[in-house]
Formats: structure tokens, sequence, C-alpha cells
């Protein structure tokens, strides 16, 4: 790269700057305050962006002061639905545990996202650009577009006014003092309630500022959503928790990282040449985990302070009481002689199941007993459905033993990613796992030669013998009732209980000899393998893999199961997986708008079931029975 | 030989020295309590015998062998119990589950994926509790006992490596002052029939006075006095620095 090229991309990563602080600074914001990890941010900039385009075509293309007061009132626009979802949703659950908050604001992402569909349509919407500010300045006989040096600005101008706002202002005090402890700020009496709306109605705008301030640089479109939450996830675990500085350095790396991958172009490397712009997702990742490594709170966070009341005590574990054993072995006796009578669409929809909830069960299993809460886990789903499917197809392995090895194909993914996430704890755990999952995402999405890029795999078929639906159904039901077992099994065994150990008090663990972070590590490469063995039987009751099956909302739907079963249950993730995957296949025959009616179920269940069903039901049931549910 | 022998320890957090030059043993079968006032550098001390900090300098010897530097784990594996100020059990699991949970670690058992934990070791845990008086509560969840009785778990988790030393951090902080005496006389009792050697810290004079048999003073990171309970009670050091400036209570 010349030196002009070296300075245009630097410009260029400085406009991207702005967009990409704007988004994270609120989302670092709100999660200072309330503690809340707000899923729903990325799809405040995505409906900001959609206001943007609306209100510039009402106003007319033409005009600036049209143009700029659209950008304006966008904002406020998104920032006045933060009001109303704090107001409706967030307020009832500030006491739910963190988990189903998370859940709450995913639901909330369906939502939008059919709204947005409903009201814009599914195609891209491309905005004008900014009247006034057509042409490009020239640097060293390059071009800068005029609205890029503006962005550059504006970046920097919000901290600015961000910084005198929480410095300057009593309010600003208040929310300093609630991210650093929100107990006391609410023992002195201050009124929280309208602390945290106007919070939540501040990131909301920023959000929606950040998006509508990019409506002449890309179209609106219903997948920013997702992309951005997970651009603003990075670069607020970069930054620092609650840093808004943080936050400002962090979107500046990032956008200068992506700027270059774009920049450098194909390289050659000993002979082979690599298209640097695919890797800008890896590259940016690749330095959320670095520094997550080398400095676990961000490169400008502080330790966060622990929550005096750290949540209910967690539930004991018990062994199967009678009665519940012999339900077990009434479901299990039903779904065996089941097949003589069933049709096809039903063994297909019970092989789902079956699959979902070994996937569920595995996530239960790190989530519940091992304390490790995974934002991640369909990459070892995923990694298992790709890993049977490619040795099928380009190593030519037998279908039996692709199937075999799909399970230490997942597990080889965690023992690798596992080594940096067991380094940390919490929230930051969390997202590490979110961002070694979108890792896998992106090289399995960009690496088309070999993955099949955004089509994925098509013919990954069942061996001559396995083709009948009703065969698969038993090889499944044996496959993964095994397993289920096998987890069961392990959550009794000195190992399981070894994991609750560190989960319920790390010094006491590390102080009866027990190395925790190698359990784990353990744990992680374990529930590895059992994702990546639902995976695989996945892929070939399917017969085709595609990217979908190890995004983000496959990790979510693992979630949802779980925690719709109840994360101190046994049998939750079982039952969540079960009711969740007919309710989806339910609901998507329905209704085109299926999103929105799962989003606003997750939402009521989030409401009314804190506990999760088996949870509400253990709680209603006579100890004796409800033991080892 | 003695059970732990600390020679010339030290250690200072950016400039100040919160431990300096201490040195002391503990034999097999005495209770000795570190004192002093706050800030004196109990916590630092203890913090750098059972592994959570590294010392700046000097030697911790257990029974002749250093372990100085070693992960808590590794200390615990040589022999070392510990009970908490502030008590550390599993809250997700019963009483007798807590004991059977270091009797599987001791035996390097917790990588096993498929034999019953309840099962196992049942026999030890339960004449471990009724050492300590909780057999009859073996099967209550830890989450829901009464703080007293979490102490006395504590103490038969620590007495399941079959230990040399007893590392006591405020063993009788937060409880009732009768309840406090009862544990120490249990502690005491206990130790000395097996032959344990116990350090321990505390507020409490009554309880040192009626249980040490030595006692060791820190001031400002320095060792001011070492002795019986009566030697260091007439030391006028000590009641200079921290008898006599209102700390017995």
């Amino acid at each position: 790269m010349s030196f002009s090229a070296i300075v245009i991309q630097f410009l260029n990563g400085l406009a991207g700057t702005s967009s990409l602080f704007l988004v994270a600074a609120g989302l670092s914001l709100i999660f200072g305050v309330s503690r809340i990890v707000n899923f729903a941010h990325g799809s405040f900039y995505m409906v900001g962006i959609y206001l943007a385009y609306s209100l510039i075509e009402y106003f007319g293309r033409g005009s600036a002061l049209g143009f700029w007061g659209a950008i304006l009132l966008a904002g406020l626009g998104v920032g006045l639905i933060g009001i109303v979802v704090e107001l409706v949703l967030l307020r009832r659950i500030y006491q739910a545990p963190e988990l189903f908050q998370l859940l709450a604001t995913f639901g909330l992402v369906l939502v939008i996202k059919d709204v947005a569909l409903w009201i814009w349509g599914a195609e891209e919407l491309f905005g004008p650009r900014a009247p006034g500010l057509r042409g490009g300045i020239e640097i060293m006989g390059r071009t800068l577009p005029e609205y890029d040096a503006i962005l550059i600005v504006i970046g920097p101008v919000i901290l600015g006014l961000l910084w005198l706002l929480l410095t300057r202002t009593r309010w600003g005090t208040l929310v300093r003092a609630a991210t650093q402890d929100r107990e006391m700020v609410g023992a002195l009496g201050v009124n929280q309630a309208w602390l945290f709306t106007s919070v939540f109605a501040l990131g909301a705008f920023l959000a929606g500022l950040g998006g509508a301030l990019q409506i002449p640089r890309e179209p609106a479109n219903l997948l920013l959503d997702v992309t951005v939450i997970g651009d603003a996830f990075v670069v607020v675990v970069v930054g620092g928790m609650g840093s808004i500085p943080g936050a400002f350095l962090a979107a500046f790396i990032i956008s200068q990282i992506k700027a270059f991958c774009i920049g450098i172009g194909t390289v050659e490397v000993f002979g082979a040449s690599f298209a640097m712009s695919k890797f800008t997702l890896v590259a940016e990742f690749v330095v959320m985990a670095i520094v997550l490594v080398v400095r676990p709170w961000g490169l400008l966070g502080r330790p966060q302070a622990m929550p005096r009341h750290a949540g209910a005590a967690e539930e004991r574990i018990s062994l199967a009481s009678r009665p519940l054993s012999m339900a077990a072995f009434a479901v299990l006796a039903i779904l065996i002689v089941l097949p003589a009578t069933a049709d096809t669409y039903t063994l297909v929809l019970l092989v789902d199941i079956f699959v979902f909830a070994l996937f569920a069960a595995s996530l239960h299993l790190m989530m519940g007993p091992g304390g490790m809460v995974s934002f991640g886990h369909a990459a070892y789903f995923g990694l298992g459905a790709y890993g049977a499917g490619l040795l099928l197809l380009k190593a030519g392995l037998p279908m039996e033993l692709a199937l075999a090895l799909s399970p230490l194909v997942g597990a080889l993914g965690a023992l690798i990613f596992g080594w940096f996430v067991v380094r940390l704890s919490g929230v930051y755990l969390a997202m590490l796992t979110l961002a070694f999952a979108q890792i896998t995402w992106a090289s399995v999405y960009q690496w088309d030669e070999f993955t099949g890029g955004s089509n994925g795999i098509v013919g990954v078929w069942p061996a001559e013998w396995l083709t009948s639906k009703t065969v698969f159904y038993f090889m499944t039901l044996l496959l993964c009732g095994a397993s289920l077992w096998l987890i069961r099994r392990i959550i009794h065994a000195p190992f399981g209980y070894t994991l609750r150990a560190g989960r319920d008090s790390p010094l006491r663990a590390d102080s009866i000899g027990i190395d925790l972070r190698r359990h784990q590590w353990i744990a992680f490469t374990i529930v590895g393998a059992f994702a990546g063995l639902a995976g695989g039987i996945f892929a070939f009751s399917k017969g085709s893999i595609s990217p979908e099956g190890l995004a983000i909302p496959r990790s979510v739907d693992g979630l949802v199961m779980v925690l719709l079963g109840g994360v101190q249950t046994l049998t939750g993730p079982v039952v969540g997986a079960a009711v969740f995957t007919w309710l989806q296949d339910e609901v998507a025959r329905q209704t085109e708008y299926w999103r929105a009616l799962l989003g606003l179920t997750i939402i009521g269940l989030v409401l009314a079931f804190p506990q999760g069903i088996v949870g509400f039901v253990k709680a209603r049931l006579p100890a004796r029975l409800g033991g080892g549910l | 030989m003695s059970v732990l022998k600390v020679q010339d320890l030290a250690k200072s957090f950016g400039g100040v020295r919160a431990v300096q030059g201490v040195s002391f043993t503990v034999e097999a079968g005495e209770l000795l309590a570190l004192i002093g006032p706050n800030g004196a550098g109990k916590t630092t001390c203890f913090n750098m015998l059972n592994g959570q900090l590294r010392p700046d300098q000097g030697e911790v010897e257990l029974g002749g062998e250093s372990i100085r530097g070693l992960a808590p784990r590794e200390i615990w594996r040589k022999g070392v119990g510990r009970t908490f100020q502030i008590t550390a059990t599993f809250a997700s699991m019963t009483v007798i589950e807590n004991v059977q949970m270091a009797l599987v670690s001791h035996d390097r058992r917790t990588l096993g994926l498929f034999a019953r934990t309840a099962g196992l070791y049942r026999k030890e845990a339960l004449s471990l509790l009724d050492l300590v008086g909780m057999a009859d509560q073996s099967e209550r969840p830890c989450g829901v006992l009464a703080y007293g009785d979490l102490k006395r778990v504590e103490l038969a988790v620590a007495l399941a490596n079959g230990p040399r030393l007893l590392l006591m951090d405020e063993p009788t902080a937060g409880m009732a002052p009768q309840e406090r005496i009862a544990l120490m006389a249990l502690t005491a009792e206990i130790v000395r029939a097996r032959n344990i050697a116990v350090l321990f810290t505390e507020h409490d004079m009554d309880v040192v006075f009626a249980h040490a048999d030595r006692i060791i003073v820190l001031n400002r990171g320095e060792l001011i006095a070492e002795g019986a309970p009566e030697a260091v009670r007439a030391n006028a050091r000590v009641q200079q620095v921290y008898l006599g400036s209102g700390g017995h209570h």
C-alpha cells in the first residue's frame, strides 16, 4: 500500500468509528446502569436508519434542513421507542435473572424485525446522499467523500458532549455513581426508576442516531440488527463495559482494522492468495479475543463490582424420585411404539425435538452445573454439522463414520475456544463465547470454496439403511436418549459435583484442592462433543447444512430452550426443547410474521415464568414427587 | 520438627510494608493465635501462608518442605486445611455432600464421570460430621443452615484431608459469644486428639486467652511479642499498642 492509500484508509476508518461508537456508547451506558445486556440495541440502530429514510422521503430529498432534521428526528423517535420499551417491558424484569433479561431483549429483536418487515418491506432501501455534501475532498491525489469528513467530526463531538453530560451535570454524576454501585445509589434515595428510563432513552437515541447517520453510506436492510449488535458487543467488550472513552477507543480500533482489511485487498502469502476483505469479521473478533485474554475487563474497563445479593441460592440436585423415573420410562415406551401409528411429519418433527433436546441439555450442563453461560453454543452444533457434511463429501468417509466423528469435531472446536473462555467469568465469558461463535460463523460464511459460503452444503444424506424415516427416527432416539442419560449421569457424578462446587464457591473449591479452570475446560470440551453430535444428526436429517445452523439465532434458541425449561432443573432443557421446537414449527406454519409471534411468546414467558416451566411445576409439586426434576 | 516454620516473611503493596521480617513456628497439637490491631498485617500474613499471596521474601516450610509460592489447592494437598472468616461452603449441596466433595477431591476422583457422588465416602463423611456435632443435620441443604452450624461444616470439610495444619481465619467471627467458646473448645479438643497444629487469627480476646497455647502479636507488619498467653498479656508493648487502646472486645 502506498502512503496516500494508508492515509485514505485511516480516514475511512475514522468515518466508520462514529456510528459504531454511537451504538456502543448507548449499549455501554445502559449496561453500566441497569446491568442489562440489551440485545435489541442493533434493532434500535436498524429502526434509526429506516426512520431516517422515511423522514427524508417525507421532507423531500433535496433540502439540507430536511436531511439533517430527518436524522435528528429519527434519533429522537428511536429514543421515544426506548422509553416505551423501558416502561412496558424492562421495568418489570430488573429483578429477574440476567439471562431472562437477555432473552426478553432478544424477543424484542424478533418483534422489531417483523414490524420493520411489515412497514418497510424486505427490499433494501437506498437513501440519498447528503444535500450539499455530495462532493469529495482531495487528499494526496485521492478522494475522501465530504460526508465522511463530517462523520469523522461527529464522533468526537458526541464523545465530548457525552463527557460533559456525565461529568458536569447532576444527572451524569448519578449515572456514573449507579455504574459503580447501583445499590448504593438506591440506598441514597435516588429515584432509580426515572434514572433508568432516562438512561435507556439516551442509549436508544444514540443507537438510532448512529443508524440514521449511516443512511447515505449503506442501504437500510433487515439484517442490520444482528450485524450491528455483534459489532457493538465487540466494541463494548474491547473498550470495557460502562466506559464511554473505552467505547470510542475500541470503535476506533475495530473500524481501523476493518478499513485496512478492505484496503489491503488480496495478498499473496507463500503463493496462496487471501482476500483480506473477507477476513474483516474474523480480524475484529480475533482482536476481541486477544484483548479479553490480556485485559479481561476491556482496555479502559474496571472489574465489575459483585452484586451483594448473588440471587437465590442455587437449587439442589437430587436423584430421580420413583414417580419421575416411571414417568420417564412411560414417555420412552410411547416414543418407541409411536412410529407404528404416526405419520412421517410427526416423525420428522420428533427427530428435530430429540436433536434440540440434546443441544439444549448440553448447553444446560455448561450453564447450570457448570455456571458458565454461553451465548455462542451454536458454534459447536455447527462444527458438528459441517464436520459431518465435509467428512462425508470432501473426505469421502462413509456416513456412519462421518456421524461418529461429528462429536470429535465439536469437541475439538470447544477444546481450542475453551482454553480462552475459562479464563473469564460472568458476562465477559458469555461475550467471548459469542465472539468465538461469530468467528466460526464468519469463517464458514466467507470460505466459499470449502464450506459453500452462504449456500452451505447440500447432498448430506444418510446411508442406504437409514433412508427410511422410521429407521432414522430410531437411530436418533437411541443416540440422543443415550446422550441425555450420559449427561444426567455426569451431573450426578463427581465431575458434575465438582463443577457445581466451583460455581457455588470458587474460594472453597480452590481450598479443597480443585483445579477449577481445568475442570471447566474439560466440561467445555465434553459439552462441545454433545452439541457436535446433535449437529451431526441434524445435518443428516435435513440432507443439507447452511450457515444459519451456527448463527446467533441458533445459539439464542438454545438459551430459550434451557431457560424455558428452567436452568436449575435436569428435565428442564428437554421439556424446553420439546415445547420450543413444537411451538416454532406450529407458528412458522401459521404466519409470515412468525418471528414476531415467537418474540412475543418469549417475552410473555419471561414475564410469566421467571423460573422456567419445570421450575414453575416443581414449585407446585410436593417434594416427594418433584425430586430429580 | 515444627509443623509450620515461617522465616523472615515480607510483603509490600506499592511501597507500604504490610508485613516485614516475620518469623515463627507452630508445633503439632498446638494452637497458636495470631493477633494484632486492625491493619497490623494479620490477613496479609495469613494469605501468604495459604497461597493466596506470594511473599516478596522469606520462607514458608511445612514439615521441613518449602510451600512458598504454591497455589492454595497445592498447599491443601500437602496437608493444610482452611476455614474462612466468612464461611465458604457449597450452597446447592447438602451438609454431607460438602464433606463428600472434599473427600472425593482428596482421593483425586473429581474427574469421575459415572460414579454416583451421593454414595461415595458416606461413612467417612458421617464420622467427620459426627465429630463436629453435625451428623443429625447431614441431609440438610447448606444454604439454609444457621451461621454457627455452617462454621462447624467448614471445620468438618477442613478436617477431610487429614491435615497436619489448620489455618483458621477469624474462626468465630459473626457468632454469638456462647457459640464462640463452644466452637473453639470443640476445635481445641479435636486438634489435640489428632495432634494437628493450628494457626488462627481472632478478634475476641476471651477466645484467644481461653484456648491459645501461645500467642504472637503483630503491629504495623512487625512481630512485637511472642509467648504464652500470660506473658503476652503482661507484655508492656502489647498493652501499649493493642490492649491499652481499648481493643478488649
